[in-house]
């Protein structure tokens, strides 16, 4: 006699969420993530499918997703965070900022006949209930006598260290700012990802046998080839963190930020909190800001919440080419973002003392697909129209770290300015590695953290051959 | 944390550190700056090196108390420490043989102007030095000047030391023949000076501190526009050439926090005093 199948409940659980009209006020994080109750009833909702799981096939770090997902719903937690560890080193950050709804969730099974399983919301959910519940580290691997540098803590750089001192190397990380995280703690704002958490598992991989040096930028303190006499391999995470211009005039008036300035001011330097602390922001009344990114949702949310009246989005294409993630467009609308679809500044126009007082903007239409398949927008001649602005934000994308390709000589760099790699990342140099958005441009936080990941694995063999062969 | 080793107050207001900093220090050249974050409330500020000793393992900068975090830095002493300093940053200055050198240095950027006018010395140069305060007792690195030029002018702004003002270099460069010229000052030094160079066709290198946060080339807050082009002085720079900078938008640019500046300053007296 079977028993009778539990009915399968289709709606995700939802997670709860700051009220839009007291969260732009604030810089707490918006989504608060699930309770313990929220949690085992959406990992009941898990279908379990065998391997290989279309979920794990869409994961760039191939977390056993219904293996921890089994563990919630046994309310094993420890056990599914140490399940996730196994492949992921910043689980917490992972859970809140990766684009589950075209990775894991996009393949989940569920989705055919209702809401994919929350993957994301459950892997933040065990991640928080480690950090407050006191993380374990694993015991400490047989070292192997080999060092590696890694350059920049950002999600690449860390993920690669987590792997490397797993293995029973020794990792030195090298990071120029102050604080590790690479965007984690520059570009993504507080209220998606609190710095505490970011400071949390830099502190997990410190605990892991990893030293993170700060203020060190490679390239002015030490080149490439002076850490190759010191280390037996290198790693290079630098990033794409240099901000893209319009090129057009008016541009460097006073009140125009690229977005990679404003972030950092807000995030990492708390300029919401001046005069507490010494970093200054200037906001204005209306502020637009240009582009269609999560960049562009971060700047403008951040920007309603240091008092601006009126914030717009500014968007050449239209709703459904914004490579936003919907979620952050559905909170950036909420908060009250207005959206300007099909229009793009001409020249910024400056008052007596050269500060931004307008923008001349042209409307678009699309044409035909472009190069990235999105269809190309081509002004409309005699649509010029004017925007009184006083603040801008420019988030149209970040180019490549120039200073390790300027200063390493024989590393094979594109017209672009990205180091070039073969499919583990290694670069044109014996013992140096690279990965994340110095190789592929700017992408995600986990296509960057998969990279680091397969960059590790490479380091790993290729030392592990020359300690064998005795050449070292 | 970077140890104060040395602190000296040169002249009212201006002051001499050396930070503990050995690989800055083994890396350091003329033209460069360290980004510096004095606790984990602080900003990061530019500041242009001054020196650098590899035996003792310090670098050298000097600062002019004219906001907070000047300030709180003026406010430490010989053993303390601050949390972040981050450097070499920016491309170091040019330095050969190009026979004469007019040195020109205002303020409190005589001190790295020392730094390059040694180095420049010791590479063959012939160097004229001139350099210049607001007031007399206001002007710093005369001795330290003197040993490494060949003839050196004073100049004040209000002539109570030397030349008033800097229209003498009119002159000065009428008579001499001046390869190249390099000014450490500010915008309105660097601007003039540039324009007195400029019917002379003298080769005028500016040095520039915009408003900067990472100073590793992130941010964007430093561009500059050269010659119609947007340049960042963090990595293009932080030496331009004179006659090519837009200083009427670098000016705009500098005071776009005046306002912030002002309030966080007061906040911090306030906090001073009751404390």
């Amino acid at each position: 006699m079977s028993k009778p199948k539990p009915k399968i409940r289709k709606e995700a659980v939802p997670m709860p969420k700051q009220n839009p009209k007291e969260r732009v006020h604030n810089f707490n994080e918006v989504a608060l993530g699930y309770t313990v109750e929220q949690a085992v009833a959406e990992a009941e909702r898990c279908l379990q499918c065998p391997a290989p799981s279309p979920c794990v096939k869409g994961c760039p770090v191939e977390i056993d997703i219904p293996a921890f997902i089994k563990l919630i719903k046994e309310r094993k937690f420890k056990e599914a965070i140490k399940k996730i560890r196994e492949k992921n080193n910043l689980p917490a950050v992972t859970g809140r900022v990766c684009p589950q709804e075209q990775q894991c969730q996009a393949n989940c099974t569920m989705a055919k006949i209702g809401d994919p399983i929350s993957i994301g919301r459950l892997e933040r959910f065990v991640a928080d209930w480690e950090r407050e519940h006191g993380y374990d580290t694993p015991p400490k691997p047989k070292p192997t006598g080999k060092r590696v540098a890694i350059v920049g803590a950002g999600p690449a750089g860390l993920t690669a260290a987590a792997d490397l001192v797993r293995l029973g190397h020794e990792v030195v990380v090298f990071e120029a700012l102050h604080k590790p995280g690479g965007v984690l703690v520059y570009g993504i704002p507080e209220f998606r990802l609190p710095k505490k958490i970011v400071e949390a598992e830099a502190d997990y991989i410190k605990k892991l046998g990893v030293k993170i040096k700060t203020n060190a930028m490679v390239g002015k303190l030490y080149t490439i080839k002076e850490l190759l006499e010191r280390f037996d391999a290198v790693f290079v995470g630098t990033g794409a963190g240099l901000p893209r211009f319009m090129r057009i005039p008016g541009e460097n008036l006073c009140g125009i930020y690229s977005a990679n300035e404003f972030l950092i001011r807000v995030n990492l330097m708390k300029a919401y909190a001046f005069p507490e602390y010494d970093t200054p922001i200037y906001i204005g009344e209306k502020v637009a800001v240009i582009g269609g990114g999560n960049v562009a949702m971060d700047a403008a949310r951040c920007a309603l919440r240091l008092g601006a009246k009126e914030v717009r989005i500014v968007y050449r294409r239209s709703r459904k080419e914004m490579p936003a993630r919907a979620e952050e467009i559905e909170n950036a609308e909420e908060e009250g973002v207005i959206f300007e679809f099909l229009t793009n500044p001409k020249r910024f126009i400056g008052n007596e003392r050269g500060w931004v007082k307008a923008m001349e903007c042209v409307r678009m239409r699309l044409g035909e697909p472009d190069a990235s398949g999105r269809r190309r927008p081509i002004p409309i001649e005699g649509s010029e129209f004017t925007m009184d602005v006083d603040t801008v934000i420019i988030a149209i994308g970040g180019t490549p770290n120039p200073i390790i390709p300027q200063t390493t000589e024989g590393l094979e760099v594109t017209r672009h300015g990205t180091i070039v790699t073969d499919e583990n990342g290694k670069t044109s140099i014996e013992g140096v590695y690279a990965g994340g958005d110095i190789v592929t441009g700017a992408a995600t936080v986990i296509s960057a953290m998969g990279a680091g990941k397969r960059a590790a694995r490479a380091i790993h063999k290729y030392l592990m051959e020359k300690r064998n062969s005795g050449k070292s | 944390m970077y140890k104060i080793v040395t602190k000296r107050e040169l002249v009212p207001h201006i002051n001499l550190f050396e930070f503990e900093a050995k690989e800055v220090a083994e890396k350091a050249k003329p033209g460069q700056f360290v980004i510096l974050r004095i606790d984990e409330t602080g900003e990061r500020i530019p500041l242009t090196i001054a020196g650098a000793d590899v035996g003792k393992g310090t670098i050298t900068v000097v600062c002019h108390e004219v906001g907070k975090t000047t300030k709180k830095l003026g406010a430490l002493r010989a053993g303390d420490s601050i949390l972040d300093l981050a450097g070499p940053l920016g491309k170091p200055a040019k330095i050969e043989n190009f026979g004469t050198v007019l040195c020109v240095g205002g303020g409190v950027m005589i001190a790295p102007l020392y730094y390059q006018a040694k180095a420049l010395h010791e590479a063959g140069n012939k160097i004229i030095g001139v350099i210049g305060a607001r007031t007399a007792n206001q002007l710093i690195y005369e001795e330290e000047m003197r040993q490494v030029c060949d003839e050196l002018y004073v100049a004040t702004d209000d002539g109570t030391k030397g030349y008033k003002g800097l229209d003498f270099l009119k002159d000065l460069l009428k008579e001499r023949k001046i390869d190249r010229a390099i000014v450490l000052g500010s915008i309105i030094t660097m601007k003039l000076v540039s324009e007195f160079t400029r019917p002379h066709g003298i080769p005028t290198i500016v040095n520039l501190v915009p408003i900067m946060v990472d100073g590793m080339g992130m941010c964007g807050a430093c561009r500059v526009t050269v010659g119609g082009k947007t340049m960042f002085a963090c990595v293009n720079g932080p030496d331009f050439d004179g006659h090519q900078v837009d200083f009427e938008e670098l000016m705009a640019r500098l005071k776009m926090y005046t306002a912030q500046e002002k309030l966080a300053f007061v906040f911090y007296e306030k906090g001073e005093r009751s404390s």
